[in-house]
This record gives C-alpha cells, structure tokens and sequence, in this order.
C-alpha cells in the first residue's frame, strides 16, 4: 500500500491493465488461437468462447463437434483460469512483475464428461478452481451452447503448479 | 477384420474435419484396435517456450483413435460417441517428433464401449500419455 491507494485508480486504467495481462496470457499459446478461442471478462470472472468453424466438426453426418475439440477447449479454459488466478494478486497490487506472464502449471490429468453432442455453434466455458495449493490445483470447467443450464460437457483436471522461482 | 470393414473404418476416421485438420492418419486398423498417427505441428504448440504440443491436441488423437477403436470392433456399432474420457499426462510429448495413439476397446456390450489408449512419441519406452474412455455403441 503506498500513496496511490489514496484515490482510486482511473477504471480505463484498471481495465487496460486487467485486458492487457490477459491477453498476453491467451496469445502466447498457438494451439488456443488456431482453434479460435477467446475470452471475455467480467472482473475477474472469465468466459472462454470457441467460435463455430468447420475444421472443428468430428462428426458429419450429425453434424456434432469433436470429442477432442472439446477436450481441447475445456482444459485450455481451466489452464487460462488457473494462469489468470495466479497472475490476479499479483496485478492487483500493482506489482510491476506480475505484468510477465507467469510459468504455465502443466496438465496432471483431464476427464470430460460428455454430456451431449456439441452442436455446429459457438460454445462457452467457465472454469472454477477448487484447490490451489503449492503444488497442486484441481479445476472444475462447465460447457454450454444455447442454454447455460443445459451443459453439453463439463470436466475435471489436477494440475502441476509452477515451482515459485520459475 | 474384413478388409472390407477396414476400408470403411479408414474412409470414416479420414472424413472427420477435425482429424483432418490436425493432420492425422490412421496407420494401423484391426478387430477393436486402431493406431493414428499425428505430425508435429507448430500450430499445435501448448508450451512456446519449450515448444511442446498442447495436450489439447494430444486429447482430440487419443479420442479419434478410441471411436476408431470402436467402430473397428467386430460386434459392428453403426456409430459411436464418446461418454466420458480420462488423460493421464505423464511427460512432455518431444518437440519434433510425432505422436502415435493406440487404442483398444477392450469390452462391449449392446450399450457400452471401453476403451484403453496410449499416446507415444518416438521413445516408445516412455508413453507420453495414457487414456481410459467408455464410448455409446449406437444402432442395431
């Protein structure tokens, strides 16, 4: 806490930092940007969307999505959230080195309940971390299309955090 | 297998858009077991700094070569969905190197399919990855 928490800090400024950092996080990963994901945010709080594209289609004769397609999309969503949560406090309080991105935690395990065929249209993600010790995370993500009480997937994943002076 | 059957299996898993995209390729086909194959791809990278392809990409080969592995088995489903798969990540897939998925559905009732899978990089000593799925066994 130092002088500037005096006044509140302009909300532009707040929010270009806030996008700035989540962005770097986002764009430094080829694969989520080939499939196309994005994300928005309220706050802290993260939406992962996965625009419809039909590279994405597994089978096409339904059409439905790729069972791997939202394997990917899911545990991106809990490793951006995980990354984001970490990189949160730092940011927040206005620490100049929390602006690098941080060393990602590397995927332990990942089990996707299937819960119905992913339809030719976006889709939408939203991950919870339940745990985050030193060393381990375990992640909650929920999918959804039209209606966000009708998931079509949702997963679990046990992550490896970042040793601290990585 | 046929070769019949096997033909079919290789037309259906090689018109997936998405298998297609990711540059994979069914290597090998038999009764319930299926090998596919995945190039490295930059495009594909998860970790920049050390250019490991994402397990996102490890997770769509595993579940392609699982369905493959269902639909090659002799009970014949029509078609196949996945139901729920787990992906244990045991190292680092070798930047560089290829990644070959093999699948087995190991039992199938007129309901359930379940299914075992491994993913390899060229150090075929040191699996990559491990995967256990149950897949719908759709039709007659």
């Amino acid at each position: 806490m130092g002088s500037k928490s005096r006044r509140p800090e302009p909300v532009q400024v707040v929010k270009q930092r806030r996008d700035e950092a989540l962005r770097s996080l986002v764009s430094g990963i080829p694969y989520m940007t080939w499939l196309g994901i994005t994300f928005e945010r309220r706050g802290d709080e993260l939406t992962a969307i996965l625009p419809y594209d039909e590279k994405l289609i597994g089978n096409p004769m339904i059409p439905a999505l790729h069972g791997g397609v939202t394997a990917a999309f899911l545990e991106s969503t809990a490793l951006i959230e995980l990354g984001w949560s970490m990189l949160w406090p730092g940011m927040e309080s206005g620490d100049e080195r929390a602006s690098t991105t941080p060393a990602m935690p590397k995927t332990i395990d990942f089990t996707v309940d299937y819960l119905r065929a992913g339809l030719p249209r976006d889709a939408y993600a939203r991950a919870r971390v339940n745990r985050s010790g030193r060393r381990y995370a375990s992640v909650h993500v929920e999918a959804w299309q039209d209606n966000r009480s009708r998931l079509y997937a949702q997963a679990t994943g046990h992550f490896l955090m970042p040793a601290p002076d990585e | 297998m046929s070769d019949q059957r096997a033909q079919l299996a290789r037309q259906f898993i090689e018109a997936i858009p998405h298998s297609r995209a990711l540059g994979m390729s069914l290597v090998d086909i038999g009764d319930g077991e299926a090998a596919i194959e995945m190039p490295y791809d930059e495009r594909f990278i998860g970790d920049p700094a050390t250019g490991v392809i994402s397990g996102g990409a490890v997770s769509a080969l595993m579940d392609t070569c699982g369905g493959a592995a269902v639909m090659c088995h002799p009970r014949a489903p029509l078609g196949t969905a996945t139901i729920d798969l787990r992906i244990d990540y045991m190292r680092a897939a070798t930047p560089g190197q290829r990644i070959r998925a093999e699948a087995t559905c190991y039992h199938i009732t007129r309901s359930v399919a379940f299914v075992r899978a491994v993913a390899l990089d060229d150090d075929v000593d040191r699996p990559v990855a491990t995967a256990t799925g149950t897949f719908t066994v759709e039709g007659a």
